[in-house]
């Protein structure tokens, strides 16, 4: 089976990559990461502020199913339509810093479209830390979508 | 104790991810360890035992001598990390893409 995402963790390095071909035109691949009702759908996320520009900034919530509410933040360096957004991320309450992001969308056919995120941690020890983390919360996640797939069906 | 936070700082240390590499090829004796580094031995044996409680190296008694050895188990996690942060953003994209295909349809 091909792997369409990729994630580049070289050992000992402070940074990472990850990579993905999508099966959409440059333009929607673009619109799922600015439009703040897109963000919402895909990230399973509440987006409190999404201000796409220099200078603006985003605030993202999320709640896990017991009801806990986790924070994201960050600022907005460059925005740059249908090629490039640099931000800084920040999940709230954590150990884990601040990150410097840089996505990277381009064409690769009319129907076809590729990200590459970028992401550069403080120090190598709080990116090998955030790696840890998705274990819970894909757990999360995949919970939420349980659920939503059993209130369905109620 | 968070024993997932102790195991990323334990290979956070270059020295002690050079340890790890080196007893993966074969078990070593502590002192066996030390000759490989420059290092003062206390200081080889600090980073040992870190290892040790974090439960990447396992101790061995062959009569007197104490062999350290790899824990396969654990370091299988540690790669397991990355595998399970893959999938969480395959998983994520996938949605990216039914809802970006849901919106395009409905235009």
């Amino acid at each position: 089976m091909e792997r369409k995402t990729k994630v580049n963790a070289e050992d000992g390095k402070q940074e990472l990559i990850i990579t993905r071909e999508f099966d959409l035109p440059l333009e929607l691949l673009f619109k799922a990461y600015s439009e703040p009702d897109l963000v919402e759908q895909w990230m399973g996320t509440k987006v409190l502020k999404l201000e796409n520009k220099k200078h603006g900034g985003y605030q993202f919530e999320t709640t896990d199913p017991k009801g806990n509410k986790y924070g994201f933040n960050g600022v907005i360096h460059e925005f740059n339509p249908n090629k490039k957004i640099t931000r800084t991320f920040e999940f709230e309450n954590t150990p884990f810093g601040v990150q410097l992001e840089v996505l990277v969308f381009e064409q690769l056919t009319d129907d076809s479209s590729k990200l590459t995120i970028h992401t550069i941690f403080e120090s190598v020890a709080k990116r090998d830390q955030m790696l840890q983390m998705p274990f819970t919360q894909g757990i999360n996640m995949a919970h939420n979508r349980l659920q939503e797939i059993l209130n369905k069906l109620k | 104790m968070n024993l997932r936070r102790d195991v990323f700082q334990a290979i956070a240390d270059p020295t002690r991810r050079a340890i790890l590499l080196l007893v993966a090829a074969q078990s070593m004796t502590a002192g066996a360890i030390a000759s490989n580094f420059d290092t003062a031995r206390p200081t080889v044996s600090k980073h040992l035992q870190i290892l040790t409680q974090c439960e990447l190296l396992e101790q061995e008694y062959n009569g007197r001598e104490v062999y350290y050895h790899i824990n396969a188990k654990k370091m299988k996690e540690i790669a397991e990390f990355i595998e399970r942060f893959r999938n969480m953003w395959d998983d994520r994209f996938n949605k990216l893409e039914s809802v970006m295909k849901k919106y395009k349809s409905k235009k």
